[in-house]
């Protein structure tokens, strides 16, 4: 019986390395390839973007995974909480006020850290009442859906009487791209992602018991008000990281979580986090290096992502009716 | 031991337990029944505080359900809800296995290994350790439930219909298996039946509850017995000693 255990772990940790292999050859690549000029501007201004999407590709892929399994869904992503919509509202606001010429000269460090404050306080008013009593999260959920529509039609009304100028401005600002990345950014964003990642390491077991169900879970002596309220707001926390660092990345988490479980063919979190992370950097990275090399662009992969995003979507979805 | 003073539960307006009290002595398996929306579940289900108490108090062991931190409760009672379903894609051996996490919080001792092993055998699932939950029968599953609640070795087993889907063999193989954990270790089990027979014959004592109260609750021969009955289900059956067992001749 045990052996049927070990030799499954065996291969999913066989699958786990040639992830990273593959994640190490495509960050090679991208650092690598059509390298000329001045190669140590290049390089660092490469190193910087590479740092950016991995950071972004780990934060995504994991906080998706811990709101699928404290939401019992595999089919949602944290952008249903709103908060990329927040996101962009803010940033429309911003440009209104401000007009074009203004928002670019807020300080970097200052935008990024207001945009953070301002998306984890939205999260935290949502998940706060989760702690007492009479808690649904359905309800939370819908909530956030609501918000997020009430966003989106505040952004589209702003959007509308603002003049064409600060309208292209704030397309560049809403559009998730790694082109521009202020290195001071990578510090702050790197802290807030590598001790969220951190924290939903150490709770991989408690996030296996979750995803038996919530009366199995307390059954199995988790506390899961507090645990489930907790790892929300990790949730959020991470995803306003990567959103004020980059902009929204919404169905990245989606595709690369459901890539990956089909990778590792298997729930355990001990596996699914790094699988889906590794993932992600593969994504965003190989992304990035086709779109700059193999299409010549400056394009945005943001846009590359959800489209791909989208139709993965809808192929899990169609592909759902099997199981 | 198991005190319950006082309980009332409404959900949505309607009342689902009304001033329950109730001692469930330790040791010995105690058999809940009951209609239909007699509120059996919901009380189980707030013993094992999977529902927040809404009025009253349930000790169990003296330790308060609603206070005392879920993972202390986990290591003296284990819940098996009716139909709890598994949304996760695990294998037989994986979900037996989270039985003892409430022990190890992940990491699988020898000890632990050798309790799922033994807890496979007990409810013959050897043969289907590597099966995934979602290939197998309703019946196979509600085994590898019962197997992942026996596994988490408590002194306190409580269990909501788990005759469900069992076919004759298994049925009178799990309610055995109750009756000799509860002889043999101790244990307190707690159980919703919907067979008055599995009743009659292994509890020792029977809870006869109906619309949110308890009606009768004492000796397995105090309560079944033709008058009772009749007040709780609405019809008249016989009750006859056939070899030595009380048997209830409901099918007329």
């Amino acid at each position: 019986m045990t052996d049927v255990v070990i030799q499954r772990v065996m291969r999913h940790e066989g699958r786990l390395v040639m992830m990273a292999a593959v994640a190490m050859l495509v960050g090679v690549a991208f650092m690598t390839i059509g390298l000329r000029g001045n190669l140590a501007f290049v390089i660092e201004l490469r190193a910087a973007r590479l740092a950016a999407m991995v950071l972004v590709g780990v934060a995504v892929a994991v906080s998706t995974v811990v709101f699928q399994t404290v939401c019992a869904n595999r089919i949602i992503t944290p952008s249903i909480m709103g908060l990329d919509a927040l996101y962009v509202f803010c940033q429309t606001a911003l440009v209104f006020a401000l007009s074009g010429f203004g928002f670019a000269g807020i300080d970097p460090r200052l935008h990024f850290l207001g945009n953070f404050t301002v998306m984890t306080s939205l999260a935290l008013a949502l998940f706060l009442p989760m702690l007492r009593r009479r808690f649904d999260l359905t309800l939370m959920l819908l909530t956030g859906v609501v918000l997020g529509v009430l966003f989106r039609s505040l952004t589209t009304l702003l959007a509308r009487l603002l003049d064409p100028n600060d309208f292209a401005v704030l397309q560049g600002a809403v559009f998730a791209s790694f082109n521009t990345v202020e290195p001071d950014l990578l510090l702050l964003a790197g802290v807030i992602t590598v001790a969220g990642v951190a924290i939903a390491w150490r709770a991989r077991h408690i996030l296996d018991v979750l995803s038996l169900g919530t009366d199995t879970a307390i059954g199995l002596g988790v506390a899961w008000r507090g645990t489930a309220a907790g790892l929300l707001v990790l949730v959020a926390a991470l995803v306003s990281a990567s959103t004020a660092l980059v902009g929204p990345m919404a169905f990245l988490g989606l595709l690369v979580v459901s890539l990956a479980e089909r990778i590792v063919g298997t729930n355990r979190h001990a596996i699914l986090l790094p699988a889906a992370a590794l993932t992600a950097i593969i994504v965003l990275v190989g992304g990035q290096t086709v779109l700059q090399h193999a299409l010549g662009g400056e394009g945005s992969l943001g846009i590359v992502v959800e489209f791909v995003g989208g139709i993965v979507f809808l192929a899990i979805l169609f592909a759902g009716g099997r199981r | 031991m198991i005190e319950i003073a006082g309980v009332s539960l409404a959900l949505g307006g309607s009342r689902i337990l009304d001033n329950v009290s109730l001692t469930v002595p330790k040791g010995g398996v105690t058999a809940l029944v009951g209609p239909n929306g007699a509120g059996k579940s919901s009380l189980l289900s707030l013993i094992a505080r999977l529902r927040p108490l809404q009025s009253g108090r349930i000790t169990v062991d003296g330790l308060p359900v609603d206070t005392t931190p879920s993972r202390q409760l986990a290591k003296i009672m284990a819940i098996l809800r009716q139909d709890p379903g598994v949304a996760s894609r695990l294998r037989v051996v994986e979900l037996v296995g989270f039985g003892r996490f409430p022990h190890h919080r992940g990491r699988l001792t020898a000890k632990d290994h050798e309790i799922i092993a033994a807890s496979l055998e007990q409810f013959d699932l050897s043969d289907l350790t590597p099966r995934f939950i979602d290939t197998l029968s309703g019946g196979q599953r509600q085994r590898a439930l019962v197997a992942m609640t026996f596994c988490q070795g408590t002194d306190y087993i409580l269990l909501d219909e788990p005759l469900n889907n069992l076919d004759m063999f298994h049925a009178r193989n799990l309610m055995r298996t109750l009756r000799r954990i509860a002889d043999e270790h101790g244990k307190t089990v707690l159980i919703v039946l919907h067979d008055i027979n599995h009743a009659a014959s292994y509890a020792d004592r029977i809870v006869a509850m109906k619309d949110g109260a308890v009606v009768a609750s004492g000796q397995t021969a105090d309560v079944i017995r033709p008058d009772i009955l009749e007040s709780i289900f609405g019809f008249s059956m016989r009750v006859e000693h056939i070899d030595g067992r009380l048997t209830v001749l409901h099918h007329a």
